[in-house]
């Protein structure tokens, strides 16, 4: 564990632990607000958002495929708005209007278009590239030292602390009002908190952790992570505080245990080829909200004694 | 071209992948109302994701057995034995721990999901695996597909559809409320159990076709499309089922006139664009319908408000009031009511009077319960009873 | 109507509450869900320091008369004021205590949490809960007899519980208008009591308070004031005067036979 484990591990290790975090921070209030596939439908039309931004620009380049994955989240999101208030439809089936069609608008573009000449697929989008994003000119532990070997870092690393750092910045301050609208609409607006700003400040904001971990890992992790680290950790503790802590602890895990388990479980078992560390990330928070399910001390429904 | 493969011209394949295609969207459309009128649009999707693993395990076992890895029953086999796991997993969490049915959907979805691709790319690492071509699951993929394949398909949807009429009732029941069914003495979890094999059933026979990301779309889009059109179970499903039908065959006809035309995406957006037609044109729920009957009912209130203020010789604070009222010829610009205004204002006092007189009299009770403040009173009452309310009114009424 | 209430209110004993000197005066206010509106062209001019009860049938739009004042439910026309001024001015002013089912009880937090929530405004996005605020909230808990629960899970909590928790939160809130959505709904008979008695301490202290109530019963012994709607407004006023016969009648129409009205003024 020196040298190689530097340059070959530690920065997809690094950029998995903070994607997986960036998604379970936000995925804890969508969970309580029962809105936990709203990440289900972002990560699913990122991919037209980056085929448009690719036909637009012309080149892969990481910042024009994040503003079109942006941009496409915030009209699905805006678009499953209208179609539950305008039509009167349940937000689940409206969900699933508009993220299948998106997705299938996406993948249309992408067939229509010539992307031969670059890396951009409907494989790439769902599974990442984790592997990929490795730290060349490391030669050992000095370089996280080293200016020179620094510049050469995988660019998707700083992207996406930035994002973390941005995720947990807007969890901090807003925490009292999302906490507060989201166990009581009706009392938070009594206060003059503006609920609807709130509501889709978090969702904007899961849209923009869901593209920043999507560019590095694809978009299945980006749905467990919503979803599995914050369910798990629900299970296991009954106050919000400890619940964040447990889903930042779940997330991290998945992340570091896939990882790990993705590179060198075929090598333990013989086999030559490592296996995909995204979809094996998202099996392990599978398996640890199966465990909470399972033993956790908060599993079952506080069933309030009858009343009177 | 696209009038060859809508009258089936294109081939023997392409025209039995056109027929299966309308076939599973019939079956499709009609099961996919059931879900959602349960309000279980999305379980679809959390099936649709667990086929993965199952196509991936039957692969590496028939591989392992000698035997050729893309045989399609095969693998359909193993896909609809995951699927069910997956299903088995949701309704495990929902009724075992305090997750909500959302939450355990999108747990199962992306991790039976995540478990697939993991077994995808260990099939890549196995020797002979290389050309497997599993990835054409993720999509649905028609390019290249068996004659057997295609009859598979078109058999499969016939057979679905087949299932979906004979069991329409009961499943009706059981989606609009579980809880009379079960008084009537209907079994309701096998009905909910057959319900569910059916869409993982639509689900497995679209695998190959639409993939599994968007087969889910078959099972949302038209159901959701139809309810805009009516307000009635049996004509919802006939309606689902036409709209998913249609995208089926259209979309297959389509995409087979052209190589960059996948079958999966076309009939998607198909569909979707049946569903934007609806919600936009539809009488009755559709969103232009809404919007006009809205500004006509706020148009009423405002008026009928501004009426009462100005029989009471009340200022009229809205700002909205005096706009309809001045459009309506009922004041003047400078807000003094008109001839028109004060007479229709004296018939809105009157017919106040005497609403609120026959809410009063226990004797009314019925008609009393439908006041809602625009009514006309003419509408709810014959002239015989309203001159008997008068009397209760005195000279006033007379007036 | 508006002719009813300016006769309502001249009936009152002493002057009538000009609406610049009520803490919720509503003109106009119609709601509708869908095409029949809830509440239609309703006027109410509360009285400070008054307790009122709203009471009417059910669906007669109680409730969402509240929601709609307060601004959770957006009326179609209307507009409301608060001691003469835009609601929207006064809602440090404003303590509400929604009905008990409008929340997920299963929501991971403390008894003690759900109150420090009523000290929102104190402590603003990030300010520290500090000592104070801890002792605030426990006395507000003292108060509905809640001590004992500080740490407990919500979802434990039986409903009159609840529904005591969420009175303390409303008591943090420090407000001279208290308004409560059907307080007393579902709730044991130790619960009634110790609510009605906070109430009352309130409105000795000079609050107003104005609850949707549903116990035609208890409407003397607990209010002073009545607020009696039926989609529109029937009768209000000072219990002696509002709460008759003739109006209960009006208000409830022929349901009235099964409600006890021995106790009506």
């Amino acid at each position: 564990m020196g040298a190689e484990f530097v340059s070959l591990s530690l920065t997809p290790m690094l950029i998995g632990i903070c994607a997986a975090i960036a998604c379970a921070l936000p995925g804890n209030f969508l969970l309580l607000r029962g809105q936990a596939l709203i990440g289900d439908a972002i990560s699913h039309v990122v991919l037209p958002g980056i085929v448009l931004a690719f036909l637009v620009t012309g080149t892969v380049a990481a910042w024009p495929m994040m503003l079109g994955a942006g941009a496409a989240a915030l009209v699905a999101v805006l678009l499953i708005e209208a179609i539950r208030r305008l039509g009167r439809i349940e937000p689940g089936a409206a969900m699933g209007v508009v993220f299948t069609a998106m997705f299938a608008g996406g993948v249309l573009l992408l067939e229509q278009s010539d992307t031969s000449q670059v890396h951009l697929d409907v494989q790439h989008a769902l599974y990442g590239n984790l592997e990929s994003l490795i730290w060349l000119d490391a030669t050992g532990w000095s370089s996280l030292t080293d200016p020179e070997a620094l510049r050469a870092l995988p660019p998707e690393l700083p992207r996406i602390v930035l994002t973390l750092g941005f995720v947990i910045l807007f969890t901090a301050i807003l925490w009292r009002p999302l906490k507060l609208s989201t166990f009581d609409e009706g009392f938070a607006r009594t206060l003059g908190l503006p609920v609807r700003a709130l509501s889709l400040g978090l969702v904007i904001v899961a849209a923009i952790a869901a593209v920043a971990a999507f560019d590095a890992v694809g978009s299945i992790i980006v749905i467990a992570m919503f979803i599995c680290p914050p369910a798990a950790a629900r299970l296991m503790t009954d106050r919000l505080e400890a619940q964040i802590g447990w889903s930042v602890l779940f997330a991290a895990m998945s992340a570091v245990l896939g990882y790990v388990l993705a590179g060198y479980g075929p090598l333990w078992l013989g086999g030559q080829h490592a296996i995909s560390a995204a979809g094996m990330i998202a099996t392990l928070s599978g398996v640890i909200l199966g465990l909470a399910a399972l033993f956790g001390p908060h599993r079952h429904r506080s069933g309030a004694p009858a009343d009177g | 071209m696209l009038i060859d493969a809508l009258t089936l011209q294109l081939g023997y394949n392409a025209s039995l992948v056109a027929i299966g295609a309308g076939l599973l969207g019939i079956a499709a459309g009609a099961t996919g109302t059931f879900l959602f009128l349960g309000k279980r649009a999305l379980v679809s999707d959390a099936v649709s994701h667990a086929t993965l693993p199952g196509v991936g395990l039957a692969f590496i076992l028939m591989v392992a057995l000698g035997g050729d890895g893309r045989n399609l029953p095969g693998l359909l086999a193993g896909s609809a034995l995951s699927a069910g796991l997956g299903l088995l997993c949701v309704s495990w969490l929902t009724r075992r721990t305090r997750l909500s049915a959302d939450a355990a959907i999108g747990a199962v979805l992306s991790v039976f999901f995540g478990a697939g691709v993991v077994l995808l790319t260990v099939i890549q690492t196995m020797s002979g695996g290389r050309q497997a071509g599993l990835d054409s699951f993720l999509l649905g993929s028609t390019a290249g597909m068996l004659r057997s394949d295609a009859l598979i398909i078109a058999l499969g949807g016939a057979l679905v559809l087949a299932a979906v009429l004979v069991l329409r009732r009961p499943m009706a029941l059981v989606a609009f409320d579980a809880e009379f069914a079960a008084a009537q003495g209907m079994n309701v979890k096998r009905i909910d159990l057959a319900m569910m094999g059916l869409a993982m059933a639509i689900t497995v026979v679209g695998l190959k076709m639409v993939g599994l990301i968007l087969i889910v779309a078959l099972l949302i889009i038209p159901p959701v499309a139809a309810r805009f059109w009516s307000e009635r179970v049996d004509h919802v499903v006939l309606l689902a089922g036409a709209f998913g039908g249609l995208s089926g065959y259209v979309g297959a006809a389509i995409s087979a006139t052209a190589p960059a035309l996948p079958t999966g995406p076309i009939i998607v957006i198909v569909a979707f664009g049946l569903f934007a037609l609806s919600l936009l044109a539809a009488p009755g729920r559709g969103v232009l319908a809404a919007l006009l009957r809205h500004r006509r009912f706020q148009t009423r209130v405002h008026l009928r408000q501004g009426l009462l203020a100005l029989a009471q010789g009340q200022p009229i604070y809205e700002p909205l009031t005096l706009r309809l009222m001045r459009r309506a010829g009922y004041v003047r610009a400078d807000g003094v009511a008109t001839e028109a205004g004060r007479a229709k204002a004296t018939r809105a006092a009157l017919d106040e009077r005497r609403w609120q007189m026959l809410r009063g009299d226990p004797r009314h009770e019925a008609a009393a319960a439908r006041y809602d403040g625009l009514t006309p009173l003419e509408r709810v009452l014959t002239a015989d009873q309203i001159t008997e309310l008068d009397r209760g009114l005195g000279p006033e009424a007379a007036r | 109507m508006q002719l009813e209430l300016a006769r309502l209110d001249g009936q009152a004993p002493g002057a009538a509450t000009a609406p610049q000197d009520s803490p919720l005066a509503i003109r106009g206010l119609t709601v509708s869900y869908g095409e029949k509106p809830a509440v239609f062209s309703v006027d109410a001019t509360f009285r400070p320091g008054s307790m009122t009860a709203i009471i009417g049938p059910n669906g007669a739009g109680k409730s969402t008369l509240l929601k709609s004042a307060l601004g959770i439910v957006t009326p179609l026309s209307g507009q409301v004021t608060s001691w003469g001024r835009p609601l929207n001015s006064q809602r440090h002013r404003i303590a509400y205590v929604p009905q008990r089912a409008s929340v997920d009880w299963d929501f991971p937090t403390r008894v003690l949490d759900v109150v420090l929530m009523g000290l929102y405004r104190d402590l603003g996005l990030l300010g520290r809960v500090r000592t104070r605020h801890l002792e605030k909230a426990m006395s507000c808990l003292s108060r509905v007899g809640m001590e004992g629960f500080a740490d407990r899970q919500i979802g434990q909590l039986s409903g009159g519980q609840q529904q005591r928790v969420f009175l303390a939160r409303a008591l943090a809130q420090g407000a001279d208008l208290y308004l409560l959505d059907e307080p007393l709904a579902g709730v044991d008979a130790a619960t009634e009591k110790a609510i009605i008695a906070v109430l009352k301490e309130l409105r000795a202290s000079g609050c107003t308070v104005i609850a949707v109530h549903h116990d035609l019963a208890t409407v003397t012994d607990y209010f002073d004031h009545v607020f009696l709607i039926n989609t529109t407004a029937i009768a209000a006023g000072p219990v002696a005067e509002a709460f008759t016969a003739a109006n209960l009648h009006r208000a409830y129409g022929g349901r009235l036979a099964q409600t006890p009205v021995g106790t009506v003024a």
